[in-house]
């Protein structure tokens, strides 16, 4: 056993990471599901990080507790946000989400009495444990994949392909909106809160538009066709940098290379290689 | 029954549809027709919700649909078919046809976390639209993708997800555009089956001999106003009608339909 405690004391925060980039990638996957273009992700992971650290820190809140109250707000502020955004579509929806991240990182770095400012908050109690990661992106992974599966699912298909005509079928198309983007703030919030319980340290840079574009490259990469494709996008993009570490400076260039590549091949993410290769034998039944 | 009431719609200065007042009732196939750009379609987007009128009212069985979204008049029991086709072309057929059955509108999003094998239930959805498939004969290509299907077929697949929300009232939009002479032939005699199971359908249609040999009424838009509303019979022998869709022309389509 010795080997894994070795293991454990190089790559713990490497495997918790993949956890949170995996929940990350579930939460973003929710929006691309519908067709949604939203990068207001890590401000939602920023605020859940901020609340449920603030609350160990200063309320020495139990950790569960911390970490509900750190997913449930950035929920509140989507349900807020997202009925003015929401109409919006495409690129614009992107610029509105991205000045609210923007608006959040801002505030985060100027509420310096409660955040501590750029300086960022030092001490977070490390309360992750592997197993909170696991059961969480477990459970997670559980309830996207049953909706899926069912028509909740088969409607955010739809909405995705055309909107007009599902609202048409009789389904109130900004409710399922709403709903996903609540629900990706949700889990956006809690991969924050996961995240701060083991990093130690949290500053308002770690949630702006670099780790925005991060959460939809892994999205994206994935494939938006199934809660799999988030998995497979974040496990690629937080193993990818490892794996190639040997390549030192050419690391960058090879992962944009790789992320070209699957654009251009495989236009809906990893995930669909598999259709995409059967779609080219398929005979239909007649 | 369906009663628009001085319905008019506006874009800026633009008058498309100027003082519409239509009764359809029900169980019955009705005509909409007129010349290109008359303002049939924004009727019907009007009538669904999808555009607000500038000014009138809709009534739909004694209820006002004014002031309604889109989703809640379909719920109501209208549906509509596209002039530009809108299926769900990366869905398979069956799927397409799956969204749009409502039923179990209060489908709870706990009872969705449950497996389905603890619940031991079939899927009625998927026999649900196997059975509207199989009346618009794409039973057999129920698992391909929509996508991939030919123009007909694809109207085809429109009609039977319109069906799929149990509408009283179904709004075709051209449903014959694209199709061949055995296609219309067939879409024929399955309108008239719709409307015999107790459906009212309103259609937007150009093929004159298609309008004339199913509609029981039609009604004529010409420049966004209602200038004749009648029998085939009655439609066809009204000069103003004849010319506002050929012009001054006597001889063409129209005038030879029977």
């Amino acid at each position: 056993m010795e080997w894994l405690e070795t293991f454990w004391a190089t790559y713990s925060t490497l495997v918790l990471s993949v956890g949170t980039n995996v929940l990350l990638a579930l939460s973003i996957y929710l929006t691309l599901a519908c067709g949604l273009l939203t990068v207001a992700n890590a401000a939602f992971m920023g605020i859940g990080a901020y609340t449920a650290a603030l609350l160990s820190l200063h309320g020495s809140l139990p950790f569960y507790l911390s970490l509900t109250l750190g997913a449930l707000l950035p929920a509140m502020v989507a349900v807020m946000l997202g009925p003015p955004t929401l109409r919006l579509s495409g690129v614009y929806l992107a610029m509105a989400t991205l000045a609210f991240g923007e608006i959040v990182r801002i505030t985060l770095l100027n509420t310096e009495n409660l955040t501590g400012g750029a300086l960022g908050l030092n001490g977070i109690p490390q309360y992750t444990r592997w197993f909170d990661v696991f059961a969480i992106v477990v459970g997670a992974l559980y309830v996207l994949l049953r909706f899926a599966g069912s028509r909740i699912g088969r409607t955010m298909m739809a909405i995705r392909q055309d909107e007009v005509a599902t609202e048409l079928m009789g389904h109130n198309v900004r409710a399922y909106k709403l709903f996903a983007f609540t629900l990706g703030a949700g889990l956006a919030g809690l991969a924050g809160g996961l995240n701060a319980h083991f990093t130690f340290f949290i500053s308002p840079n770690e949630y702006g538009f670099d780790r925005g574009v991060e959460i939809l490259a892994m999205g994206v990469l994935g494939g938006t066709g199934s809660p799999w494709g988030a998995v497979i996008g974040g496990l690629l993009i937080t193993l990818l940098p490892e794996l190639l570490r040997t390549l030192g400076d050419y690391r960058p260039l090879l992962n944009g290379v790789i992320l070209i590549l699957i654009i251009l091949y495989s236009p809906n993410g990893i995930w669909d290689l598999k259709r995409f290769i059967r779609s080219r034998h398929f005979v239909p039944v007649s | 029954m369906l009663i628009l009431s001085s319905i008019t719609k506006a874009f800026g200065g633009l008058q498309v549809l100027q003082n519409i007042n239509l009764a359809i009732p029900e169980q019955r196939i009705f005509g909409l027709i007129g010349p290109n750009g008359a303002g049939k379609t924004t009727l019907f987007n009007i009538i669904t919700g999808l555009l607000a009128p500038t000014s009138g009212n809709i009534e739909f069985f004694g209820h006002s649909l004014t002031g309604l979204a889109a989703h809640q008049i379909a719920r109501r029991g209208i549906a509509r078919t596209f002039q530009n086709i809108r299926i769900f072309k990366d869905m398979s057929v069956i799927e397409n046809v799956m969204v749009a059955i409502l039923r179990q509108a209060r489908y709870s999003a706990l009872r969705v976390l449950v497996p389905p094998a603890l619940l031991g239930r079939q899927c009625v959805e998927r026999s649900e639209a196997r059975s509207l498939l199989a009346r618009v004969g794409l039973a057999a290509k129920a698992e391909i993708l929509a996508g991939s299907l030919s123009y007909g077929e694809q109207r085809r697949l429109e009609i039977a997800r319109a069906l799929a929300t149990r509408p009283k009232f179904l709004l075709l939009d051209e449903p014959t555009a694209g199709m061949n002479g055995t296609e219309k032939h067939q879409l024929m005699e399955d309108i008239v089956k719709m409307a015999e199971t107790g459906l009212s359908l309103l259609i937007i249609e150009h093929d004159m001999r298609f309008v004339m040999g199913i509609c029981q009424e039609i009604a004529v838009l010409n420049f966004g106003q209602l200038i004749a509303q009648g029998t085939p019979e009655a439609i066809r022998a009204i000069p103003e009608v004849v010319e506002a869709y050929l012009g001054n022309e006597s001889d063409g389509d129209f005038a030879t339909a029977k």
